[in-house]
């Protein structure tokens, strides 16, 4: 599968493409949705089957339709050397892109309640746990802490916990509506803040939703992010 | 509008301070604010703008969700209050974006129940007299301003709201969209506004957001969409 940062590193390198008028008349492929790691009801009581089965098959699945589209149009406007038009697509790239990237991302940090990614973290992420430690005394102090900046949040958006790049410190982030974590910040665990995250099963109830993500948690795919660093991530789509 | 949305209420705001989380230094504060944001009552039953928008829905969308932000909003106003008496400018400036978003939100709120009404009432329909013309001259028709704002609501990426709205510098009505609660201020009169929260249609209409954008015209009450260009 092509990763976004080969996507734009290509259409920069090709400039003014010939004759290109959608994704595969360049070779490129397009983006696809990817299978959840476990069953629609492996969620719940957390997270209901229903609300997995809309958020995975329809809700990312526009995502994913919705950039393959602006990507078209993208390969379409580079080949016609218009740039306005190809700005004009870069806040559909940014929305769809991100929320494909975004909820790529949320799946893989997410694990049955009963599995030892979600019930063990100590076991199944010891660096990770220790950093946190580190850095807010205990686990029970960060996930308070997460909590409280993701509850911020004045829309739709996501809560992160991230590597710097470099220094190796952990920060929690917010990021809007389906802005994607970049720069140097390596996105460790994702919580999707958006209502129809939990809204059918949670209502106006926020709080308790990010409560109970906790039971939910995938520690070994954040621990695996924590000590590979960018490049691993960004290969997972 | 202001003498609506914000009122005394001395018996509601000791239920507002009792419902409040604790906090240190609550009694005391409450003495700054003078005047409380309270909960309008929506003008109509909950279940009235059946099938179009569900009881549960306008339930939770008004006694919770709207209740949030005057909650919110009597917070922040009572946190400025507090920075301003103590002369702590920076603080007061740090807590505009609460004012902001949970003003936003009231106000908002406030404007959207009143421009809804039951099918069996008020609602639907298409708007006459000067509005109607209005519409007319600035969109084409009225079923291209319907579809014009119904591409606007879907072009919207995250949480937010689209208006019609008047713009009072250059005389003539705009589509504008905004936001989270960001509110329609400045030159421009809001007079109709859609929510397009997912809070406001999901329970009924999950992912199909496209279908609650059609349905809702059946219960736009445009007379009072035409009080508010007529006194714009």
């Amino acid at each position: 599968m092509v990763n976004l940062s080969t996507l734009w590193h290509y259409l920069a390198l090709q400039n003014p493409l010939q004759a290109a008028g959608n994704l595969s008349s360049t070779g490129l492929t397009a983006q696809t949705l990817p299978p959840l790691p476990f069953a629609y009801d492996a969620l719940e009581p957390h997270i209901s089957a229903q609300i997995m089965e809309l958020h995975h098959s329809k809700h990312h699945a526009a995502y994913v339709a919705g950039l393959n589209r602006a990507l078209d149009a993208h390969v379409a406007a580079v080949a016609a050397g218009d740039v306005a038009r190809q700005i004009e697509l870069q806040r559909d790239i940014r929305f769809h892109g991100g929320g494909h990237i975004n909820h790529s991302l949320f799946w893989k940090n997410l694990a049955p309640p009963g599995s030892r990614e979600a019930k063990a973290p100590e076991e199944v992420a010891p660096r990770l746990v220790k950093a946190i430690e580190r850095q807010w005394t205990s686990l029970q102090g960060f996930k308070e802490e997460f909590g409280r900046v993701a509850l911020g949040i004045q829309g739709s958006g996501w809560g992160w916990l991230v590597k710097e790049e470099g220094s190796g410190r952990l920060r929690i982030v917010t990021t809007k509506d389906q802005d994607p974590v970049v720069g140097g910040d390596v996105p460790v665990l994702g919580v999707d803040m958006w209502e129809h995250a939990y809204y059918l099963q949670y209502l106006n109830g926020k709080a308790a939703y990010v409560e109970n993500i906790w039971h939910v948690i995938n520690w070994k795919t954040a621990e695996e992010r924590f000590v590979g660093g960018i490049p691993d991530e960004k290969t997972e789509l | 509008m202001s003498s609506t949305l914000f009122r005394a209420a001395p018996a509601l705001r000791g239920a507002l301070r009792a419902s409040a989380a604790p906090r240190v230094g609550a009694m005391a504060s409450t003495s700054f604010v003078r005047n409380k944001a309270t909960l309008p009552d929506l003008p109509y039953d909950y279940g009235a703008l059946e099938p179009y928008i569900s009881g549960r829905i306008m339930e939770l969308h008004h006694s919770k969700h709207h209740q949030t932000y005057v909650n919110g909003l009597n917070s922040a106003l009572e946190a400025i209050a507090e920075a301003e008496a103590k002369k702590d400018f920076a603080k007061a400036a740090s807590l505009a974006p609460l004012l902001n978003f949970h003003g936003g939100g009231h106000l908002n709120h406030s404007l959207f129940w009143e421009n809804l009404a039951p099918a069996s009432r008020e609602g639907g329909g298409e708007p006459d007299g000067a509005l109607k013309k209005a519409i007319e001259t600035d969109f084409g028709s009225f079923s291209s301003f319907r579809s014009q704002l119904n591409a606007a609501l879907a072009g919207i990426q995250g949480s937010g709201w689209a208006w019609l709205a008047k713009d009072k510098t250059a005389g003539n009505l705009q589509i504008v969209t905004r936001a989270n609660q960001d509110p329609v201020t400045g030159s421009l009169v809001p007079l109709l506004g859609i929510d397009a929260w997912e809070h406001a249609y999901y329970l009924q209409y999950e992912n199909r957001k496209a279908e609650y954008f059609d349905a809702i015209w059946n219960v736009v009450n445009w007379k009072t969409v035409a009080k508010r260009f007529e006194s714009s």
